[in-house]
Order: C-alpha cells, then structure tokens, then sequence
C-alpha cells in the first residue's frame, strides 16, 4: 500500500517535471520549428508544429542577408583571444594571491574584490571615452583588450582552488631550487583544470552573448559579434519571423552545443561561485 | 636578495597584467565616472564644473523618475516570481531520477544570449500570430493580451522573459542550498508523523533562508540592470512603459551626447546596488554558523 502511493506520487512528480522541462524547452523548440517553415505556414491558425515542406533554406537566406559569417569569426576569434588571456593573467594573479606573501597583497585583493560590486554601466562612459581617446572605438582592441587584462571574478575564483592546494605540493619542488614560475606552471595550475575549465566557459559564453558592450564600441556591420547582428537583423527583418528565427538559431545553437558539452563545469562553477557569493 | 623581497618581485610580477588592467579598465574610469558625474559635458569642448547640478537634474527628470519606477516594478515582479518558481524546481528536483537531465533543460535558457531569446520572445508574444495568445485563445477561450503593445502588459512580459531565463541559475544555488540541510533533521520530523507539506515549511523553508536572502539579493541586483531585453523587444516603449534605468544611462550618453547626466545616473544606480550588496555581505557574515 505504501508502495503503491510512493509509485503514484513519483510519476506525478515527474509529469510535473516533464510539463515544466517542456515549458522551458519551449520557445527554443518553437524557434527551430518556425525557422524551419514556409512564410505560409506561420500564419496559420491553429499553428501547426511540425513544418511541411521543411525549408532549410531559411538558414542560407539569413546568412546570406547580412554578413553572419563574418560576425561568426569575428565573435569566436575574440571570445578566444580574451579566454586564453583570462587563463593566463588571472590564473597568474590568482596564484601570487593565494601562494606568495608580497607587500599589499591583501590590499591590493580587496581592491579586486570592491570592484566586483561596480556595475559596468558606472565605468563604461569613461572607458569609451578613452577608448575614443586612443582610436579604438569600432576596432576589436576596445573589446579585446579590457577583458583579456581585467576579470576580478576570474581572479577571485581561481584563488579559492589555489588556496585549497596544500603547502606540502610546493615544498618538495622548492627544495629541489624551483622558481615560482616553474612552481606555478608546473605544478599548481595543472592541478586547478577543473576551475579553469569553468572560467574558459564562463568567459566564453559571456563574451559570445555580451550585447552592451558591442553596441557601444563598434559601430561598422562587418566588425559586429553574432548578438549584435542578430539585433540588427531584427531591425531590418521586424515580420519576417521565418527568417528571424534562423537568426536566432544561428545565435543560440553553437551556445546550447558547447552548453550541453560542458554542462557539468558550468553547473558547478555557479554552485561553487554562488554559495561562496 | 634575501626570501621576503625575491616573493615582493614575484608577487608583483605575478598580479602584473591583472595589475594593469585593475588601473586602466576598472579604477581610473571609475574615478573618470564620479568625476564626470559633477561636469556638465556634451562630448565636445570644455567641461564645466557643476558640482551635484547633474544628480539635482537627474531627480527632476521626468525620464528618470519613469526609469526608475519602471525598474522597481520589474524587480518586484522578478524577485518573487524568480525565487517561487526556481525553489518549487529545485524541491521537486532535490531527490528525484534522472536529476542530470531536467538540470539540463531547465538550466539551458541561462546560458543563451537575452537578444536572441528576446528575438523568438518577440515571436512567441506577437499578440494576433504568436503562439502564446493562440492557445491561450483556443485552449481556455481567453483572449490573449496585447504582450509587447499595451503598456500595462510589456513590463511582466520582460518579467516573464527573464524570470524564464534566469530560473536555471537560481535553481542550481537552492539545490546547492537543499544539499547542505542535513537530514537528520527529516528524520526526526518523519518519527513525528510530520506531513511532507509540514516538513517543507517548518524544516526546509526556514534552513534555506540564507540561500533564499542570497538569491534574492542577487536577483535584485540584477533586475536593476535590466537592458537587453527592453532594447530588443519594445525599444523602451510604448510610451515608455519599459524604459529602464540602464537605458535611460545608454540613451542620456549615446543618443543624447550628455555624458554628466548620464554618468550621474549611472553613479545613482551603483548606489542602489551597493546598498544591497553590502546588506548581503553584512548579512551572510551574521549567517555563516546558521546551521551549525
């Protein structure tokens, strides 16, 4: 008897569970659906789901219609520039904060850690400002450079797993006479891949989706990151929902992709990241 | 050299880069920013000094007072509606099979662009041919709002929006939240005869409530930021019903040139974020030994 009601309790949960997975998939579904079909069919009511003929040259028309290539390369090449940058210097600064005891150093920490409450739209009138001072404004520079050299986040979560190594590693390698870069590189950030495997995602999927940014510093359509041409795109495109969803799915689909690849390092960068605040 | 100024030169070579990029891209346009926040400026020629005249303005501006309004009133459909939502999701999901892939699903809308998902919403809210309207119409016989038209409706539909979008993160920090209650404390209850509906109000409810403050803080702080979706999906409008204190700094800077005003909105809206983080770190310190 108990049994039997455990067993109605768990299916209802789960078909709960399910009405809501449906609920959140939803719009990412209906998007796929629509970019797939013919203009006819999106007017009809009631709305059929399943697109007859399916018409894939919805996505050729996109790309075709505003340079999306182009922005495809020019969001990767950056995203990837800054991730490997982000590796490297906050990898670096989080190492010297957790492991070598220098003047300041706590100071100079918390001055990392205020930053992170300083919202970006404080700075960003400044920063285009001399951005616009030395040319940048409408070059990648002015993207680039800024988030490869400055992530106090980054910092900030990488000192916490370099913190957690324990002394006893080093010890052995500083007896042998190793510098602090062979410490460092040798041994210790092989040992924190977990973490830098969030940060890389979390910089990734930042930078492929940042907007306000973009919107700001670069004005020519050939040097525009995907979002910013999708918004565009919807500018030019307002009722032409075939061709908009496409446009969307281009901007969305390579981000669940590398989503669902890396699921378990984002999942527990937020819950590591989250409950430390 | 001996061991303490060999560490000073690797620590400083160390936080080098980072070192750099706190001056030029953090520290000095902050400093920038509280200084141009008391200048009146067009962009061109000279700056003058006016002292709190931008901050004074900005109080009297009928735009601001709207961008702020309308701010408040999407973070007070956003806070709750996040919390109640993402904390029904993750009880629900805290001991069931096949936790990996509905975490999967429900986390999914977090990771993708707010313009590309503000795009399909666009879709999705369009008031004649959208396809929430449609069911809505033909499952329950309503007819739908005017989502994005009517200015009474399009700021809970960007609520809508992002409490959608923002469910997975908030979700993931209360599973985290759910694991750290100990179940000894079920235990006991379960000897007691308690019901599960007395058990999640008299044992988790209260355990949870630093995650729940911390979530709430969190999702205050960015509802303040709002932007994107206001941007793509109404531009503002109509009649700016969604104008937002983020667009009204974008708009008195990038439309109209004034970049004292614009920056004296900027500082006030750090303000307001400051307060509630700082009452969350003051908070979380009185919390650490909540649960020992």
């Amino acid at each position: 008897m108990h049994n039997r009601k455990f067993g109605i309790s768990t299916i209802l949960l789960h078909g709960l569970l399910i009405i809501g997975s449906f609920i959140m998939a939803m719009p990412f579904i209906w998007m796929i659906l629509s970019a797939l079909k013919d203009m006819s069919q999106i007017f009809v009511i009631p709305p059929k789901w399943i697109p007859d003929p399916f018409v894939w040259s919805n996505f050729k028309d996109s790309l075709a219609a505003l340079p999306f290539g182009r922005a495809y390369f020019n969001t990767i090449y950056i995203s990837v520039i800054i991730v490997v940058s982000q590796l490297l210097t906050c990898s670096m600064a989080a190492y010297a904060f957790a492991k070598i005891k220098f003047r300041f150093r706590e100071t100079i920490f918390i001055i990392f850690l205020a930053t992170m409450m300083v919202p970006g739209q404080v700075t960003i009138i400044p920063l285009y400002l001399i951005m616009k001072e030395i040319n940048w404004i409408d070059t990648h520079l002015a993207l680039i450079v800024p988030a490869a050299l400055f992530n106090a986040f980054g910092v900030f979560l990488l000192r916490q797993f370099f913190k957690s190594l324990p002394h006893e590693l080093e010890e052995a390698a500083i007896v042998d006479g190793a510098n602090r870069w062979k410490l460092y590189y040798g041994i210790m950030l092989p040992l924190i891949k977990p973490a830098l495997g969030a940060l890389a995602i979390f910089t990734f999927l930042g930078q492929w989706n940042n907007f306000f940014y973009p919107l700001i510093f670069l004005n020519s359509p050939d040097k525009f990151t995907v979002v910013l041409m999708l918004n565009l795109f919807r500018g030019l495109y307002i009722t032409d929902w075939t061709l908009l969803m496409a446009g969307s799915a281009i901007a969305i689909v390579p981000v669940l992709i590398v989503y669902v690849i890396g699921q378990r390092y984002i999942i527990e960068g937020v819950t590591l990241t989250g409950i430390k605040g | 050299m001996n061991k303490r100024s060999v560490d000073n030169w690797w620590g400083y070579f160390f936080i080098f880069p980072q070192l750099v990029g706190l001056l030029f891209f953090s520290l000095i346009p902050l400093v920038g920013a509280f200084t141009l926040s008391m200048m009146k400026w067009d962009g061109f020629g000279e700056k003058d000094f006016i002292g709190f005249g931008n901050f004074i303005h900005q109080f009297a501006d009928e735009e601001f007072i709207i961008a702020l309004k309308n701010t408040v009133y999407f973070t007070m459909m956003v806070v709750p509606g996040g919390i109640f939502s993402a904390l029904l999701v993750a009880v629900a999901l805290n001991k069931v099979k096949g936790k990996v892939i509905y975490r999967l699903i429900y986390f999914a809308p977090g990771v993708t662009s707010t313009v590309a998902v503000s795009v399909v919403f666009l879709w999705l809210l369009n008031s004649d041919f959208g396809i929430i309207n449609l069911y809505l119409e033909q499952w329950f016989g309503i007819e739908g709002p005017r989502w994005l038209i009517d200015t009474a409706y399009v700021m809970p539909s960007i609520a809508i929006l992002s409490i959608w979008a923002g469910l997975g993160f908030n979700m993931v920090i209360f599973l985290a939240g759910l694991q750290g209650i100990s179940t000894s404390y079920y235990e006991a209850a379960e000897i007691d005869g308690a019901s599960h509906y007395r058990k999640f109000l008299h044992i988790t409810i209260p355990l949870l409530s630093p995650t729940t403050f911390f979530i709430a803080i969190m999702s205050i702080i960015g509802s303040f930021q709002v932007f994107d979706q206001s941007f793509v999906l109404t531009s503002g409008g109509p009649a700016k019903a969604s104008y937002t204190m983020v667009y009204h700094i974008y708009e008195l800077a990038f439309v109209d040139f004034t970049f004292g005003r614009s920056t004296a909105a900027a500082v006030l809206l750090f303000i307001i974020i400051l307060t509630f983080t700082l009452i969350q770190m003051y908070a979380s310190k009185k919390w650490v030994h909540y649960g020992d």
